[in-house]
């Protein structure tokens, strides 16, 4: 059942990706913390060809009231794609798609956050695709991870997102759109790497539990390289040893 | 609107879990009773009523006439859509799906398209323009816990049990030949398992008051052959590498006393 225009091969004869990347090797990653001046912290992420800007807002008073909680902060998460985002114009506003990647976003930080600090107070995060290339869920996260760092907000740990997949059969890190439009199978993963705790894990496609523990595996090595970037990305903006 | 859990019901599940007990008198990788019935939806092209404990789902499909996608031409369309219905819970509120009914349909869309249940290029009618649309609906009818695998196994038993018009092809026109049908092409038999992360603990097909109470929730789709075609962790909280292995293997096991019911 081959698609239209799907390329031959994914993975060339001297074992690498169409843009030439090893198996394990995630997309060149460019951090920066800070940018928004209104936001209470913010941060952008490129991967590969993914454009995607984070922003927090809060500690702050919670409307409408009712949501309001005696105990803790609201965490909300907002992950929305620019129209211009994607190949074909996408129609602006919430589709199905997206609010179920604003839902696993939002509990991907709940572990993390001290919302307990803040009774009665919200937290907004808003994850802003400007230009999309697969695993926007993920490099989304990592970005809102250093927004929530920038706005002050305590947290038990950073929290990193990275998608494995398999392709050509085999289980590959960081796929492109290419990789996750004509590859098997797709698994976003976001965790808190110092914690070994993973808060975010969904996988489509097709995976033996082999593959499936290789890939896990494979994750969490990807998170780990996106976290020393993460605090790279923090001591730049605030120093640091 | 949220429901509420004593402190002492809290604690005492809790205290269970700690010795791998359950209030229900459960193992931890037991489901609770297990009923499915098909067809009984007379306007429906197939259906399914499945209860898990007290919890009752109705599925029906509905088949009509469509448009491809562009990049699949040759290609039926498939659309599974959930309804929390006011009638089941009253936690449940009248209105367009929320994010809950969203996230429940995605997790059996995505068992049943990953695991390539249906051969969608068999209800192809003319090339790019004209294919069967398949839409499954879900209908919450009663909420007691694990709402996703009782959606899960009832979606795949009602497309099993669902039957396509047959049809002629006349130069651009689709001929529905009265009476007659043929069974829509299924050919895998997805099943999702779903566990709540309770006190360290992984508890098979949690019922409403474990749901209240859990850390966290996965849950794994497996097909019959035991490969993983689908997961999804749900609500806060975090799962470790060792806990995710576990559960995979517990879904592949547990789902073939499921997929028995298909």
């Amino acid at each position: 059942m081959a698609k239209v225009g799907a390329p031959e091969k994914l993975i060339t004869k001297d074992g690498l990706r169409l843009d030439g990347r090893r198996l394990d090797e995630p997309r060149p990653v460019k951090l920066e913390v800070g940018i928004l001046k209104r936001a209470d912290g913010s941060a952008y992420i490129e991967q590969g060809r993914n454009k995607i800007l984070a922003a927090v807002y809060g500690p702050r008073e919670l409307h409408p009231r009712h949501l309001q909680k005696p105990d803790t902060a609201l965490v909300r998460c907002r992950y929305n794609m620019s129209p211009f985002s994607v190949p074909e114009r996408r129609r602006p506003g919430p589709d199905r798609r997206t609010i179920e990647i604003s839902k696993v976003a939002r509990e991907a930080f709940e572990q993390a956050i001290f919302a307990e600090h803040y009774p009665r107070a919200g937290i907004d995060i808003f994850i802003e695709v400007l230009e999309a290339d697969a695993g926007t869920r993920c490099a989304g996260i990592t970005a809102a991870s250093l927004a929530l760092a920038d706005a002050g907000i305590p947290m038990k740990d950073l929290v990193s997102a990275i998608a494995v997949g398999k392709i050509d059969g085999q289980v590959v890190l960081d796929l492109t759109g290419i990789e996750d439009n004509y590859g098997q199978t797709d698994m976003p993963v976001a965790m808190m790497p110092r914690r070994n705790e993973i808060t975010l894990l969904q996988m489509d496609g097709h995976f033996t539990s082999e593959e499936f523990e290789q890939a896990l595996e494979l994750a969490i090595k990807g998170c780990k390289i996106l976290y020393e970037k993460q605090r790279e990305a923090l001591k730049t903006k605030y120093g640091g040893p | 609107m949220a429901d509420i859990i004593a402190e002492i019901k809290k604690d005492y599940i809790y205290s269970l879990a700690e010795k791998d007990m359950r209030v229900d008198g459960r193992s931890l990788d037991q489901y609770r009773p297990i009923s499915l019935e098909t067809g009984k939806m007379g306007r429906a092209q197939g259906s399914a009523i499945v209860k898990i404990g007290n919890t009752q789902v109705i599925v029906g499909t509905k088949l009509e006439i469509g448009e491809p996608f562009p990049d699949t031409p040759n290609e039926g369309v498939l659309t599974v859509n959930a309804e929390l219905v006011p009638l089941a819970s009253p936690t449940f509120e009248p209105g367009p799906p929320d994010e809950n009914a969203i996230e429940l349909a995605r997790v059996v869309d995505r068992g049943i398209r990953e695991s390539d249940a249906i051969k969608l290029d068999n209800l192809c009618l003319i090339e790019g323009e004209k294919v069967w649309v398949t839409f499954v609906d879900i209908h919450v009818i009663d909420h007691d816990g694990n709402l996703i695998d009782a959606s899960a196994l009832g979606a795949i038993s009602a497309l099993l049990n669902t039957r396509l018009p047959a049809t002629k092809v006349e130069g651009k026109e689709i001929v529905i030949e009265e009476g007659e049908t043929v069974p829509l092409p299924v050919v895998q038999k997805p099943v999702a398992c779903t566990f709540a992360k309770i006190n360290g603990k992984l508890m098979l097909d949690p019922s409403l008051d474990e749901e209240h109470i859990m850390e966290t929730r996965v849950t794994v789709t497996t097909d019959a052959d035991g490969n993983i075609r689908a997961m999804q962790k749900g609500i806060a909280g975090y799962l470790t590498k060792e806990e995710l292995i576990k559960a995979v293997q517990i879904a592949r096991e547990r789902s073939q006393e499921l997929r028995k019911f298909l």
